[in-house]
C-alpha cells in the first residue's frame, strides 16, 4: 500500500459509533461503502450531480461523494440502511416506495428515499411541486419520477394518519 | 392463447407488490460495486487525448515505481493475448480490442490500464504514464466520412462504411409516380444514450485450481459469456458469469464486453481478483455506450385525401470508431418500418458509417425511436402540406383493428392492435379540447404553445432476425429464452431465470406467471438467477422481450409441472387425467371433491415415493422450458423481407409544450400517453417502465447530447454538461391503458420495456414545432435545446 | 485523461480562524480552504484542483454569525459569516427580511443537498461568474472581510472578482465575513422591491445568465435608487451601478426598462459554450434585465402600506 497519511475519524453511523483511519482524500461515499461496507449508499457520478450518494448528515440530506470522510469526523450520519426497521425490513417511507413501485433498478433509490425522508421531516404534507423540488437534485433514469412522487405523497398521507 | 383481455386472471394484471422492491428501498440490492473479493485490485485507465493518432511510445516505468501499483497493461500485450472483438456485420477488418494498439481512433479511447491496490492509487499511477502520440487526420461528420477521400477510421477496411444496402419493398417508384403529392424532408437524431445512473462495472477472479474465470458484471447482453470465452481463448465452460448481480439500469447499453475482456485478462494474468468500475467520465467517453446519431432523409408520396402511398427513407448512422452490434440498430426498424400506417411500398437505405468518436452501443428500442421520430416528422410534414389535421391524417392511415394480422411491405406481420382506440384514449386522457383551448389561449396572450402527437409501435419479443438480414454469413434464427421450475420437498416453488436483470422486475414476472399457472401465491415463490454454467439458454432482456419470452418460458415450465402433478394424481386416484381437475395445487376427481390429493401429498410422492409414481416419470419435481421466439426461425428473403419481432405494442402520445417566447426555454405543460401492450402481467411495472421511457424520451428530445468540439473532443462528458432530466423537467405523466391481446403469446402479453421512449421524442418535437409554427420557425434536429430553439426563432424573426 | 478520485492531500481542521490563517501562511498557494466544498470537491475529484493541503473551516464558530443591524438605522449592514451555510441563511427570518434579494437568489442556488453544505462565503470565494450569491454581493455592493495572519483587509465585492474562478483573494487570506448593505429607512412612502431571475437549461444547473435588481420607488413610482447586475454575462459577476444610476429619477415604464436593458447588454461581455452562444447570452441578459426590473417594481408596489 502507499505511504499516504491516515487520519482518525469517528463518525456515528445509523446510531453506532464507527472509528477508522482513512486517507484525507477518501470521500464519504467511499468510506461508507468500502471501509464500513455499508453499500446501500450508491455512487452515480462522484461529482455532485446525481444525488445517488445522498445521506443524512446530522439529519440533513447531503451528497456523500462531494464530502471527504475526514469532514464528517465527529458527526452523525444516517444512511439508507438506517431508515429500515431494526429487523431490516422496510421502514414506513420505504414501504410507501414499495407500495407505489417507486423503484426499478434500485440504483437511485437510496438517494431518493433519503431526500424524501428529509422532506417529510421538514414538511409532513408537501405539495407536488415541493416534492419535485425536494428530489430535483436526484436523478433517476428508470421511473420518470411519477411513482416516486406518488410514493412520497402516499407516505405523507399515511403519516398524516399517524402511520409514519 | 388467450383473448380474455386484461381480466380472467388470478394474479396477472393485478396490483401487486414486486419481489424486488423491498431490497432496493432498504439499500440491500447487490450491485457489482458492492462485491468485495478478498485482495481485490482496481483498474484505472489511461485514455487518448486525440481523436486520431499514432502511438509512438508508451513509458510505464514511473507508474510502476509507485507503491501499491501491481501492473500496467498496454495494447501490445493485450492484443497478442486475446482475440479481437468484431462488429455485428460482415467487416472482419474492423477489429476492436479493449486497449488501443498502434493507433487511437477517438478521444477517450483506452490506451493503457493500471492495476493497483486502490482506485485512487491506480489513478495516481495512470497520471505518470507517458505516451508519445503523432496526431493524424480524423473525421467527425458522417456525411464527410462517406465522401471519397475522407480519412479512414480503419484503413484496413478500405472505407468508413460498415454497412449499406438499399432495400426496395413493393412498387415504390410506381407508387411515387401515381401519388398526387410528394415531399422530402431531413431530420436529425442527436447523439444521446441511456446513461444509467449506475455506470458499467465488472469484477473478475481466476481460479487456477479449477481453471475457471468468475465474472460479476452489471451486464445486459446476449451471448456475453460466450464472447468473453472466445476473446480470452478459453473454452466456454471456463467462464462463469454470475447473473445474480443487480444491474443499476441499462436500457440496452450495458454491454461491457471490452471492459470484461480487459479485466478478465488481468485477473487471469495477475492471479488476483480485479475490478473496473467505470467512473462517470469513463462511462460517457471511453465506455463505448453512445446511442444512435442519425441523419434521416425521407420522401413521402401521398394523395390529397391524406392517403400515404409510399415512403423512402435513407438513414445515415454515425456509429463512431468501433462497432459491436450497433450497425444492427439500423436493422431492427425494418420490422416496423411503416409504423402503424398502411403504406403500400417502402424504400429503405440504411448506411452505417464510422467516425472518430466514441463507439455506439444498443440503446432502448435498438434504433426504433429515431426511426419513429423520422416517420412521425414525415407524417406531420404531410399534414402541414395538405393543411390536414394531424390526428385525422393519422387515423386515415392507421391499420384498422380488423386488418390484423397485417403484413407490412418489409415482410413482418403485425399481430394485433387497435390504434384508433388507443389514440382516442390518449386524446381523452389529455383532454384534447382543453389542450387546444389552452394552447390557443396562450397564443392569444402572445406566448408560444404547441401540441404534439405521435403514434408508434414497439416491436417486442426481441428476436435477432436483423443479424441474418444485415449479414448473410450469420444464420442466427433462434433467440430463445428459458425457465427452470423446481418444487422442493417442502412444496416451495423456485423459478430459475438465466440472465441478469436491470430493473425490469423479472423476479416478479416469473413469480406471477408461475403463480398464475400453478395457482399458488406468487409471494411464496422464490426466483433466482442462475450463473452461466448452470443456466439454460437465454438471450438476455433485450428487445422488449422478457414478458413474452421469459414469461412464456415460465408458463411452459409451470404447465409441465402441472401436467406431472396431474399424471401423479391420475396414477394414484386411478383415474384418467381428463377426469381430474387441478385447483390451487391439489388435484381432485371432477364432481367428487372427497377424492383429492393435496399439493403436499403430490410433492411428497414426486420426491419420496417412487413406488407411487406413474411409470416413465422422473422423480423429483422440476421442469425446464426453452422457448423459441414465436414467429421466429426464418431467414430473410433475397430482397430482405423478414418477420422481425412477433408482437407489436402501440403507443400514442399527446403533449402540450410552452416555449418562453423570449428565452426559448421549453416547458412540458401536459403529457398523456395511450398504451397498448396487450395483457399486462404487472401493471405497476409496465407503467413504471413507460413513465421512465417517456422521461428518457424527454431527455433525448430536449436535453441530452454527446456534443463534440471541432477537434474531436467530447464536450459533454460529465453530468454537468450531459443533462438528464430531473423531476423538475419531467411533468406529471398520465398513462391510459388499452389491451389488445397478442395471439402469439401465452397470456396475450406483448413487450413494454421500451415503451414511452419510442414515441416521446417524436411527440415533443411535434409539439415544439407546433409552438414555433406561428413564427414560421421549425426545428428538424434533436435535442431541441433552448439555444437551438432561440436560434430558430431569431432566424425566423429576422426573415419576417 | 480525467480521473474521478482526488490526488492525495493533507488535511487540517483548525480550531480557530487565526489558526486557519497560520496554516494558510505556512502552506501558501499549496493550501486551499474548504467549507462546504460543493464546488471544490468535484474539481478535486477530476484533479482540476490539486491542493497539497486542505484546511477545513466549516466548523469555525467565528464564521457562523448572522448579525442584523440595530433597528432604526438607515442603510446599515447585515453581516454574514463566510461559513454560514446557504440553508441556514435561507431559513433565517431576519436575514430574509433584511436581505430579500439574497433570499430570492438562494432559491436558485443548486439543490437542497448542496445548499445544506454550501456556504455563503464559499460560493463567493469560488469566483464563478454564474454564482447567484456572488452576483447578489456585487449588486448590493457588499464588503468582504479577508483575514490573514497580518490582520484584516476589506474589499468591495465589486472589486473582488477578476476573471473566471479568479478573485482578488491572496493565497494566505481567508474570507471571513460579508457585509451586505441593508436598504431601509423610516420613510414609509418609500417602496422597496427586488427580483432575481435566471435561465438555466435544467433547474438547479449553473445559470446560462442570471440577473437581479433591487429598487426604491417613491410614492409616485419614481425610481429613487436602483441596483442591478448580471451573472454569466461576463467573465465575472457584473454589477451595473451606472445602469442603476440612469434609472434614478425616472418612472420605470417599458421605455425606461428597455433602455436600461440595452445599456446593460452594452456592458455585458459573455462567452459562448456548449449550452449558450455569446449572442444568446447577450439576448438573455437583455430579457432578464427587463424581467427583473419589472418584477422588482411590482414587488415594490405590492408592499405599499406594509
Ligand atoms: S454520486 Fe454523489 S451526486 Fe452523484
Ligand atoms: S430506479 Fe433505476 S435509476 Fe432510479
Amino acid at each position: 500500500m502507499s505511504d499516504e497519511r491516515l487520519y482518525s475519524v469517528s463518525i456515528e453511523v445509523n446510531g453506532t459509533l464507527r472509528e477508522a483511519q482513512v486517507p484525507a482524500r477518501l470521500t464519504l461515499v467511499d468510506f461508507l461503502r468500502d471501509t464500513l461496507r455499508l453499500t446501500g449508499t450508491h455512487a452515480g457520478c462522484e461529482h455532485g450531480i446525481c444525488g445517488a450518494c445522498s445521506v443524512l448528515l446530522d439529519g440533513e440530506p447531503v451528497r456523500s461523494c462531494i464530502m471527504y470522510a475526514v469532514q464528517a469526523d465527529g458527526r452523525k450520519l444516517t444512511t439508507i440502511e438506517g431508515l429500515a426497521q431494526p429487523d431490516g425490513s422496510p421502514g414506513a417511507l420505504q414501504d410507501a416506495f414499495c407500495e407505489a413501485h417507486a423503484t426499478q433498478c434500485g440504483y437511485c433509490t437510496p438517494g431518493m428515499v433519503i431526500a424524501a425522508h428529509a422532506l417529510l421531516e421538514a414538511n409532513p404534507a408537501p405539495a407536488e411541486q415541493e416534492i419535485r423540488e425536494a428530489i430535483g437534485g436526484n436523478l433517476c433514469r428508470c421511473t420518470g419520477y411519477q411513482q416516486i412522487v406518488d410514493a412520497i405523497k402516499l407516505a405523507a398521507d399515511r403519516g398524516s394518519k399517524g402511520g409514519l | 392463447m388467450s383473448a380474455t383481455g386484461q381480466s380472467g386472471f388470478r394474479y396477472i394484471g393485478k396490483k401487486r407488490r414486486t419481489k424486488e422492491d423491498p431490497r432496493f428501498v432498504t439499500g440491500r440490492g447487490r450491485f457489482v460495486a458492492d462485491i468485495a473479493l478478498p485482495g481485490m485490485k482496481h483498474v484505472a485507465l489511461v485514455t487518448s487525448p486525440h481523436a486520431a493518432a499514432r502511438i509512438k511510445a508508451i513509458r510505464t516505468d514511473k507508474a510502476l515505481a509507485l507503491s501499491g501499483v501491481q501492473y500496467v497493461l498496454t495494447g501490445a500485450e493485450l492484443c497478442a493475448g486475446t482475440e479481437a472483438l468484431l462488429p455485428g456485420v460482415d467487416a472482419p477488418k474492423v477489429t476492436r480490442y479493449p486497449l488501443a494498439h498502434g493507433v487511437v481512433r477517438y478521444a477517450g479511447e483506452w490506451v493503457a490500464a493500471v492495476v493497483a491496490d486502490t482506485r485512487a492509487l491506480a489513478e495516481d499511477a495512470a497520471e505518470k504514464i507517458e505516451i508519445d502520440y503523432e496526431a493524424t487526420e480524423y473525421v467527425l461528420d458522417p456525411e464527410k466520412s462517406i465522401a471519397p477521400g475522407a480519412p479512414l477510421v480503419h484503413p484496413a477496411h478500405g472505407s468508413n462504411v460498415l454497412y449499406r444496402r438499399k432495400f426496395v419493398w413493393g412498387p415504390v417508384e410506381e407508387d411515387f409516380a401515381r401519388a398526387e403529392h410528394k415531399l422530402a424532408l431531413r431530420v436529425r437524431w442527436g447523439r444521446s444514450a441511456t446513461v444509467p445512473i449506475e455506470t458499467f462495472g465488472i469484477a473478475a477472479q481466476w481460479d487456477p485450481g479449477q481453471q475457471l474465470l468468475d465474472v460479476w458484471a452489471s451486464i445486459q447482453m446476449p451471448k456475453y459469456p460466450d464472447q468473453i470465452a472466445r476473446a480470452l481463448r478459453l473454452p466456454g465452460n471456463a467462464v462463469r458469469v454470475h447473473f445474480d448481480v443487480d444491474v443499476g439500469g441499462s436500457y440496452g447499453v450495458k454491454r461491457g464486453i471490452k471492459h470484461t475482456v480487459l479485466v478478465g485478462y488481468l485477473a487471469k494474468k495477475l492471479g488476483m481478483p480485479v475490478r473496473l468500475i467505470e467512473d462517470r467520465l469513463e462511462n460517457m467517453r471511453g465506455g463505448d455506450m453512445h446511442g444512435p446519431d442519425r441523419i434521416f432523409d425521407l420522401q413521402l408520396a401521398f394523395d390529397s385525401d391524406g392517403t400515404i402511398r409510399s415512403l423512402k427513407i435513407r438513414a445515415l448512422d454515425d456509429v463512431g470508431a468501433y462497432a459491436g452490434r450497433s450497425p444492427l440498430q439500423l436493422g431492427k426498424p425494418v420490422g416496423a418500418i411503416v409504423g402503424p400506417y398502411q403504406i403500400h411500398s417502402v424504400e429503405y437505405e440504411p448506411i452505417s458509417v464510422m467516425t472518430n468518436k466514441t463507439a455506439q452501443e444498443a440503446v432502448r428500442g435498438f434504433g426504433q425511436s429515431p426511426t419513429n421520430y423520422a416517420l412521425e416528422s414525415g407524417i406531420d410534414a404531410v399534414a402541414r402540406h395538405l393543411g390536414m389535421d394531424r390526428i385525422a391524417l393519422r387515423k386515415k392511415n392507421f391499420i384498422r383493428k380488423d386488418q390484423f394480422p397485417y403484413l407490412i411491405p418489409s415482410g413482418t406481420s403485425y399481430d394485433s392492435g387497435d390504434y384508433h382506440a388507443v389514440l382516442d384514449k390518449a386524446l381523452a386522457a389529455a383532454d384534447y379540447p382543453a389542450l387546444v383551448a389552452a394552447r390557443d389561449a396562450a397564443r392569444k396572450a402572445g406566448r408560444l404553445a404547441g401540441i404534439g402527437i405521435s403514434s408508434c409501435l414497439e416491436p417486442s419479443g426481441g428476436n435477432s432476425s436483423f443479424e441474418p438480414l444485415f449479414n448473410p454469413k450469420n444464420e442466427t434464427t433462434t433467440w430463445m429464452d428459458s425457465c427452470l421450475v423446481r418444487i422442493d420437498l417442502s412444496g416451495a416453488i423456485t423459478g430459475v431465470m438465466n440472465t441478469s436483470s436491470s430493473g425490469q422486475g423479472h423476479e416478479t414476472l416469473v413469480a406471477t406467471v408461475l403463480g398464475e399457472v400453478l395457482e399458488r401465491d406468487p409471494d411464496t415463490i422464490r426466483v433466482v438467477h442462475a450463473d452461466s454454467l448452470n443456466a439454460l439458454p437465454s438471450n438476455s432482456p433485450v428487445g422488449s422481450r422478457m414478458a413474452i419470452m421469459l414469461g412464456g418460458a415460465a408458463a411452459g415450465a409451470a404447465r409441465k409441472i402441472k401436467a406431472t402433478l396431474l399424471a401423479i394424481a391420475a396414477h394414484n386416484l386411478h383415474k384418467d387425467v381428463a377426469e381430474l381437475e387441478y385447483h390451487e395445487g391439489s388435484v381432485s376427481v371432477k364432481g367428487e371433491p372427497g377424492q383429492t390429493l393435496s399439493w403436499a401429498q403430490l410433492v411428497e410422492i414426486a420426491h419420496r415415493k417412487f413406488h407411487q409414481m406413474p411409470p416413465g416419470l422422473e422423480p423429483g419435481l422440476q421442469a425446464k422450458f426453452v422457448w423459441e421466439v414465436p414467429t421466429g426461425g426464418g431467414l430473410p428473403t433475397a430482397d430482405g423481407r423478414i418477420q422481425m419481432y412477433p408482437c407489436f405494442s402501440f403507443e400514442a402520445h399527446v403533449v402540450l409544450v410552452e416555449i418562453d417566447p423570449e428565452t426559448g426555454q421549453p416547458k412540458l405543460a401536459r403529457y398523456a400517453c395511450g398504451h397498448d401492450c396487450g395483457v399486462m402481467i404487472s401493471p405497476d411495472i409496465v407503467h413504471g417502465m413507460t413513465f421512465g421511457g417517456i422521461a428518457h424520451g424527454i431527455g433525448a428530445a430536449l436535453y441530452e447530447k454527446f456534443a463534440y468540439s471541432d477537434n474531436g473532443q467530447l464536450e459533454s462528458q460529465s453530468f454537468m454538461d450531459y443533462l438528464i432530466p430531473s423531476a423538475l423537467e419531467v411533468p406529471a405523466l398520465t398513462i391510459a391503458d388499452h389491451c389488445t391481446p397478442s395471439p402469439h403469446t401465452t397470456f396475450g402479453q406483448k413487450g413494454s420495456g421500451e415503451a414511452g421512449y419510442l414515441g416521446a421524442p417524436a411527440a415533443i418535437a411535434c409539439a415544439v414545432n407546433d409552438a414555433l409554427a406561428p413564427l414560421g420557425a421549425s426545428i428538424a434536429e434533436l435535442p431541441m435545446t433552448p439555444l437551438q430553439i432561440w436560434t430558430r426563432m431569431q432566424l425566423a424573426r429576422a426573415g419576417n | 485523461m480525467v480521473p474521478m478520485k482526488a490526488a492525495p492531500f493533507e488535511y487540517a481542521r483548525p480550531e480557530t480562524l487565526s489558526e486557519a490563517c497560520s496554516l494558510l501562511a505556512e502552506h501558501g498557494p499549496d493550501a486551499k480552504l474548504i467549507a462546504g466544498g460543493q464546488s471544490l470537491v468535484p474539481m478535486m475529484a477530476m484533479r482540476l484542483a490539486r491542493p497539497a493541503w486542505l484546511i477545513d473551516i466549516a466548523r469555525l464558530a467565528e464564521l457562523q454569525h448572522l448579525t442584523a443591524p440595530a433597528e432604526g438605522h438607515a442603510d446599515e449592514v447585515f453581516v454574514v459569516g463566510a461559513g454560514v451555510r446557504q440553508c441556514v441563511m435561507e431559513r433565517d427570518a431576519r436575514a430574509c427580511a433584511n436581505l430579500p434579494l439574497l433570499a430570492k437568489a438562494l432559491r436558485w442556488v443548486g439543490h437542497v443537498q448542496t445548499r445544506n453544505r454550501g456556504t455563503i462565503g464559499g460560493s463567493i470565494a469560488h469566483g464563478d461568474t454564474s454564482a447567484e450569491i456572488a452576483l447578489t454581493a456585487c449588486v448590493l455592493d457588499a464588503m468582504l472581510e479577508l483575514r490573514d495572519t497580518a490582520g484584516v483587509t476589506e474589499i468591495s465585492a465589486r472589486e473582488f472578482f477578476l476573471a473566471p474562478m479568479v478573485t482578488a483573494i491572496l493565497p494566505e487570506q481567508c474570507l471571513a465575513e460579508i457585509r451586505f448593505p441593508v436598504w431601509r429607512s423610516a420613510d414609509k412612502n418609500i417602496q422597496r422591491g427586488c427580483a432575481f431571475e435566471e435561465v438555466s437549461v435544467r433547474h438547479g444547473d449553473f445559470a446560462l445568465v442570471s440577473a437581479c435588481a433591487q429598487l426604491e420607488l417613491d410614492a409616485d413610482g419614481r425610481c429613487l435608487r436602483a441596483e442591478l447586475g448580471l451573472g454569466g454575462a461576463a467573465p465575472t459577476p457584473l454589477a451595473l451601478p451606472e445602469v442603476g444610476a440612469q434609472l434614478v429619477g425616472a418612472k420605470l415604464d417599458e421605455q425606461a426598462i428597455s433602455a436600461a436593458a440595452a445599456a446593460a447588454v452594452e456592458l455585458a461581455d459573455p462567452e459562448g459554450d456548449l449550452h449558450a452562444s455569446a449572442d444568446y447570452r447577450r439576448h438573455l441578459a437583455r430579457v432578464l434585465v427587463e424581467r427583473v426590473l419589472r418584477a422588482a417594481q411590482q414587488d415594490a408596489r405590492s408592499k405599499v402600506g406594509t
